[in-house]
């Protein structure tokens, strides 16, 4: 079954979008956004890394990610700067950093446009593992940190106060959103997937009363674009990355559709038939 | 014996190379209410943060009962946006609980009816009984308030006062309760603290009650909820809280 690469497509990009959806919520719930851009901007570093020392593409992003995670949680720690500015100075350098070790390496020959758009077609068995075993891992986390995270991102002194580490957990979390962005590169690229995190969780926010309703919402709605979007890009032959989160945005827009008032003065309508 | 739950021992908060509050020492134990008035800065939640331990004292030390619960009403959360929130999804924060506990906790803070409201569409002063509601509901051995009554209108503010009293009697916890007006403190305070930067001066405010001078400003009517408790000052104060130490003998 898996020999059809649109299987393997569907596959990989059902996939990440089940993970993006939650951790997505939480992106837009803590204002992290930025924060998912800067780690995508270090891929470039770990893609090179990888081709020059033959290693494993996902593990040497997820890698260096993670080194980018934790020089943050440190500067924020040493500096009085604010977290913009000092994402904004990680994400740069690193690309920077990335761009002239690709100078030097000229022996390396990427494929930047499949690097920031994703080739979703070209996925390969092992990426679809990697997809759902690492997604997997990511949610049970995700699940297992669920309670001290969300309660840290209410009000960090109240968690720390009642007994919980939100401190712990938000460590954790940060790692987190360095693995979904190392799986993701294959499937829509560094440029699109603080998209893919932020977009479907804005329009379950639209639609949902509680934080569950609206991890939950926000799964369905990436694995709804993901569909709709490769069965559009194979119509239209358009590229499948940006297709998917065309599609996001599109429910998106519905989204602010004042859907709930439609159906609330219908049912009022009806109970006043009623009388 | 050491059966107090939580203990401050000359406390001391050092930022940016200014003391924010100093030598605070204080004991809270098992169905007591202390409490810290002073002006605003004066270092009220600062100590109330060393006795959460969220602040490490950057002198003396803070001692906490090990295994107990804690519950903490912060003077201030503001909820994003973005995030859909119920106010029994609020009750459940830190701990899960039965739907009857949450509606027995939101009952006694006169907020049931808005079990199912989203916490952005509360008032100031229904927020701040959520707050209560939630803190209430984990039956803590220590509690913490920080201005619980903000926002409160005024019958609302005795009645809160009273669910605290009754609060301490049913589930025999011991309270840090925290109020920035100096007159205004409950009769039921075993022992009130009042800072300005350090302890100013510290007592149980029954003493006070009976005193002339409080019978003399507030009259004998008086709702038996609020007691007056009086604010000795042996020393000046200048304008950014440190001590004038000019007018006293060497």
């Amino acid at each position: 079954m898996f020999d059809d690469f649109i299987v393997r497509a569907f596959a990989a990009g059902i996939g990440l979008a089940l993970v993006t959806g939650p951790l997505g919520c939480f992106i837009v719930w803590r204002r992290l956004s930025y924060f998912g851009d800067t780690i995508a901007h270090s891929a470039l570093l770990g893609v090179t890394i990888a081709y020059a020392m033959n290693f494993n593409l996902i593990i040497a992003v997820f890698v260096v990610s993670c080194l980018l995670a934790i020089s943050l949680l440190f500067l924020q720690r040493r500096t009085s700067l604010p977290d913009d500015a000092l994402l904004g100075l990680l994400a740069h350098s690193v690309l920077a950093i990335g761009l002239v070790l690709l100078g030097i390496l000229s022996f390396i020959r990427i494929d930047l446009m499949g690097l920031l758009f994703g080739d979703i077609l070209s996925v390969n068995f092992t990426d679809v593992l990697f997809v759902w075993i690492g997604g997997g891992v990511v949610l049970t986390t995700l699940i297992l940190i669920w309670r001290p995270l969300f309660a840290g991102t209410v009000n960090l002194e109240l968690a720390k106060a009642e007994g919980l580490n939100p401190e712990l957990a938000t460590t954790i979390f940060t790692l987190l959103i360095a693995s979904v962005i190392a799986i993701s590169i294959k499937i829509v690229g560094i440029l699109l997937i603080t998209g893919l995190l932020i977009i479907p969780a804005a329009a379950s926010r639209n639609l949902s009363s509680t934080p569950i309703q609206m991890a939950i919402i926000s799964s369905i709605i990436g694995v709804c674009s993901v569909v709709i979007g490769l069965q559009t890009s194979m119509i239209w032959n358009t590229s499948t990355g940006p297709t998917i989160l065309v599609i996001t945005l599109g429910v998106f827009i519905i989204t602010l559709l004042p859907l709930k008032k439609l159906l609330i003065s219908k049912k009022k309508i009806e109970l006043s038939d009623k009388r | 014996m050491n059966n107090y739950l939580v203990e401050l021992n000359n406390c001391g908060v050092l930022r940016n190379h200014k003391w924010l509050v100093r030598g605070v020492s204080l004991k809270v134990s098992q169905g007591e209410i202390v409490t810290l008035i002073g002006p605003n800065g004066s270092g009220k939640s600062t100590t109330a943060k060393m006795s959460l331990d969220i602040l490490k004292p950057d002198e003396g030390t803070n001692n906490i009962k090990k295994g107990i619960r804690i519950s903490y009403v912060p003077q201030k959360i503001s909820i994003d946006w973005s995030l859909p929130l119920r106010a029994i999804d609020f009750v459940n924060l830190v701990k899960k609980h039965k739907t009857s506990e949450i509606n027995d906790a939101l009952s006694i803070t006169g907020i049931k009816h808005l079990i199912y409201e989203d916490v952005r569409n509360l008032s100031g002063g229904e927020f701040q009984r959520l707050l209560m509601a939630r803190a209430i509901a984990k039956e803590p051995h220590f509690l913490v308030l920080d201005e619980p009554v903000q926002g409160v209108d005024y019958p609302g503010e005795i009645a809160l006062y009273k669910t605290i009293q009754e609060i301490v009697k049913k589930i025999n916890c011991g309270i840090l309760l925290i109020s920035h007006n100096l007159h205004v403190v409950m009769s039921q305070t075993d022992y009130v603290i009042c800072l300005n930067g350090h302890v100013c001066c510290s007592g149980a405010p029954n003493t006070v009650i009976k005193e002339p001078e409080y019978i003399k400003l507030f009259g004998k009517n008086i709702d038996p909820t609020l007691a007056f408790y009086q604010h000795d000052h042996d020393h000046e104060h200048l304008p950014d809280g440190s001590i004038d130490d000019s007018g006293r003998d060497s």
